[in-house]
């Protein structure tokens, strides 16, 4: 099998994949090679198209166009079974096997040494034992499988996978939730299985094991190919530059010089955390501010916004609004003092898409109005009606169920839930994820008035040329704390790209 | 509000159609006649006998509403039963009554906790009190039928109001009344905004804990007082038999009134439109002469019928079928 996979020819070749979700391009004509013996690394943020890249090519998902082909030969698998037929395997993060099946029954799942009829019980046991040996796994394989560990039960889906004779292995956040033994253990193994001739594709959002253990990267970013680079070659720093920004061209005229005063405070967050999940951090929301969070996948951006709205409870620490202490402890609590809360996944946590536009943007008023004080029809109507025209939510119709909207008017819709309660501090979850290029810049302009009209905001985007054009602020998150902060003039694409790629031995001293 | 939502018209079609083949079996279907100032006739009963399981929809169709399923109902009505003709003849009927209509909200109580607070999924949580309430009613009765004689309490089965039968007043109070603290409070949008997606809803304010403690136990006093009227109506607490497989008949009158078991959207008129349903196909077979046992298979095919009617999968493949004519037609 290896003498056919020279080294100039790729094992895999993707050129020109689409992917479109409605008006939503999720893939746009995206290139990607993979060769024999290579461990390469595919990097972008969340809805950068990495998912779905994987998806089309294991035939999970339907491609609008592009080709891909395995050795040379076009493919167009149709299921998951298919890719698997070519030589396609994907080991997901949650390791899709049976856990209390026996480690040997999943091994040969659905392809049992029979004989007779009668499944061969011994034969199988030393299959998967001879099997697991050769990954230098010396395991009962008679325990069911989830008995052991996350990492090994990785390995036995890897060489299940390898052993269905895979030539090109796919490996979707693998490391999540491994603690750093358990990752090199499987590094091991990768590299075992590259020096066997086999390519491996390797999601991953940490850094670090990208340069542990990749040969090359390709970059997503909004569904586009970035770009392919040998990781010898390619710095930390342009890396995530890769990921994150735009060309710096671009960006740096992109953010107004304002002349202001310091807006008052609004809410105060000191020692604020809770273990496990973001390390304690201080944090002065003032009015007539835009505060930017920015940091990579997983840096704590989205737990810290958690935090600030009580959706996760804090046990450290605490909160004062208008200098007085506030109990936090769940959304509710936020609601009735005056905060909102747009999260990033829109459609599990923010929109209740049987319910009408209507009723999605009185919900929050009504639910901090209580029971008892519930709004007419009348004045439903308008209010609906006055934010369906002042944020030009399309079609016009307040009577729509929002499910049935595009994405930006959804979140123009959830926007207005929250304006409608008259909140004093407004966190944005990625307010422009997913939606079209038009929206994207009216929603930016929406968080300029917001800002100008007294509003305190915490928004949180990959974006960082986003970030600069908007924020008063930048707080930079890694591994899940604050590290920094960047105020006014020291904002620029370049300062929190170097904040963020900041020598990772140095302690979190610069804590703002 | 309308009092009849505009997409109600398929069940209001179905019961006038079903009413239709009543009249088509038995000639006198429409008959009243007024005999000792009640009114009696197959239609009569037919509201009559859907009494129980109408009130029962009514609050099954809120707790559905939430993504719910209260299973408890047959077993609240044998617990409200018993305890109220264990009390009718000792003391006074509004005691009765009380006492029963208080065990109900202890029930709704225990339910709404299991569900909201220890996050035990319904189907499981109520399981618990379907099995054990039919217990808790025995050991109220001690094992016996416990008959009663209050004039009072008895008015609850066969009474009348202007020859209006007092279940069906009952029934008419109480969806009065549940549409007014629903529709006239905020809690209709809540429990919708709820049921629809309960992630977001808490991330908006909402006390979506409080939501579904309120919605069981408004469907467990829906049971007790249906429980009360089924006592009534024998003049005795049979612990063993009262409501039972009832909560499936509730469900069945919910479903059959639109409302998804995804929860989101209800409508308490259309529920309660859907236990009539069930209750014309029951009378008309009764009064068809065919065996009773026929009416199970019936009610199995209209189960059948409606859930394929609910089906994403279904209305997707007609989708589809449609678009194929429509680009048949177009090409042609």
């Amino acid at each position: 099998m290896q003498d056919v996979a020279g080294p100039e020819r790729p094992l895999l070749d993707v050129r020109g994949l689409s992917k479109s979700f409605g008006p939503l391009r999720a893939l746009d004509a995206v290139d990607f090679t993979l060769r024999a013996g290579q461990i390469h690394a595919l990097l972008g943020e969340n809805g950068a198209g990495k998912s779905t890249l994987i998806k089309v090519i294991t035939g999970v998902l339907s491609r609008d166009g592009g080709v891909v082909r395995l050795l040379n030969e076009e493919v167009a698998p149709r299921s998951a079974r298919e890719a698997v037929d070519a030589g396609i395997a994907t080991v997901y993060q949650e390791v899709n096997l049976l856990p209390n099946l026996s480690v040997a029954q999943n091994v040969y799942l659905g392809r049992e040494p029979t004989r007779f009829g009668i499944v061969l019980d011994r034969e199988m046991k030393r299959g998967a034992a001879k099997l697991l040996d050769g990954y230098g796994l010396h395991i009962d394989v008679t325990a069911p499988l989830g008995s052991y560990s996350v990492a090994i039960q990785h390995v036995v889906a890897i060489a299940r996978a390898i052993d269905l004779s895979a030539r090109v292995l796919i490996l979707d956040e693998p490391t999540a939730s491994l603690d750093r033994h358990e990752v090199a253990m499987l590094f091991d193994t990768m590299r075992g299985l590259a020096a066997r001739g086999i390519g491996i594709v390797f999601v991953t959002h940490f850094l670090d094991q990208v340069y542990d253990v990749s040969d090359r990267i390709t970059v997503l970013r909004n569904g586009r190919l970035i770009g392919e680079r040998a990781t010898a070659s390619l710095p930390r720093m342009d890396l995530i530059q890769m990921m994150l920004g735009h060309e710096l061209s671009e960006t740096t005229g992109a953010r107004a010089a304002r002349d202001r005063e310091q807006g008052a405070l609004c809410a105060s967050f000191s020692n604020y955390g809770k273990s496990g999940y973001v390390a304690p951090f201080d944090l002065d929301l003032r009015s007539g501010e835009v505060t930017g969070l920015a940091g990579l996948l997983g840096a704590g951006r989205t737990e810290t916004a958690r935090l600030v709205f009580g959706a996760e409870r804090a046990d450290s620490g605490h909160v004062t609004v208008d200098g007085k202490p506030l109990r936090l402890h769940s959304p509710r609590d936020a609601v009735r003092h005056g905060f909102g809360y747009c999260p990033e996944e829109r459609k599990t946590d923010g929109i209740v898409a049987d319910l009408t536009v209507r009723e999605n943007i009185v919900l929050a008023l009504q639910a901090k109005l209580g029971i008892l004080r519930p709004l007419s029809r009348r004045e439903q109507d308008e209010i609906a009606g006055r934010f369906v025209k002042l944020l030009d939510i399309r079609p016009p119709d307040p009577e729509r169920p929002i499910g049935l909207l595009s994405g930006g008017n959804q979140q123009k819709v959830l926007l207005a839930r929250w304006l409608a309660t008259e909140p004093r501090l407004l966190v944005l979850d990625e307010p422009t994820r997913g939606i079209d290029v038009g929206a994207h810049a009216e929603i930016i302009r929406l968080i300029r008035d917001l800002c100008d009209r007294g509003l305190a905001l915490l928004v949180i985007s990959s974006e960082l040329d986003e970030i600069v054009a908007y924020s008063d602020r930048v707080v930079v998150l890694r591994d899940r704390a604050h590290v920094g902060t960047l105020e006014d003039g020291a904002i620029s694409v370049p300062s929190i790209l170097a904040a963020i790629a900041a020598d990772h031995s140095s302690p979190a001293a610069e804590v703002a | 509000m309308s009092l009849v939502p505009r997409r109600g018209l398929p069940q209001i079609l179905a019961l006038i159609a079903i009413l239709a083949i009543d009249r088509l079996v038995s000639t006198q279907f429409f008959d009243l006649r007024l005999q000792d100032g009640r009114l009696f006739g197959s239609l009569v009963d037919v509201f009559n006998r859907g009494a129980p399981v109408a009130l029962l929809a009514l609050g099954m169709v809120l707790v559905i509403a939430t993504r719910g399923i209260d299973l408890s109902v047959g077993a609240v009505i044998a617990i409200s039963g018993a305890i109220a003709a264990s009390l009718a003849d000792t003391h006074a009927w509004p005691v009765a009554v009380a006492a029963a209509l208080g065990a109900g909200l202890l029930c709704g109580l225990w339910n709404g906790f299991l569900v909201a607070v220890l996050g035990i999924q319904p189907i499981v949580a109520t399981l618990i009190l379907m099995v054990a309430g039919r217990g808790v009613a025995q050991l109220i009765t001690e094992g016996r039928i416990v008959t009663f004689t209050s004039p009072d309490l008895i008015w609850f089965g066969t009474g009348s109001v202007f020859g209006v039968p007092a279940p069906v007043v009952i029934v008419a109070g109480m969806l009065l009344v549940t549409g007014l603290v629903v529709r006239g409070s905020s809690l209709g949008l809540l429990i919708e905004a709820t049921g629809g997606n309960p992630r977001a809803s808490e991330l908006s304010g909402v006390g979506i804990k409080m939501m579904i403690v309120a919605v069981y136990v408004w469907c467990s006093l829906c049971a007790a007082l249906a429980g009360i009227i089924a006592a009534a109506d024998i003049m005795g607490a049979d612990a063993n038999n009262a409501g039972l497989w009832l909560e499936l008949d509730a469900i069945l009158a919910v479903v059959i009134g639109g409302t998804s078991l995804f929860g989101g959207r209800f409508s308490l008129v259309l529920a309660v439109c859907g236990a009539l349903i069930i209750q014309a196909m029951n009378t008309g077979i009764l009064l068809s002469g065919y065996p009773p046992e026929f009416n199970l298979v019936v009610k199995a095919a209209v189960v059948l019928v409606v859930l394929l009617l609910q089906s994403p999968r279904l209305s997707g493949l007609t989708g589809a079928l449609r678009k194929a004519t429509t680009l048949r037609k177009a090409r042609a």
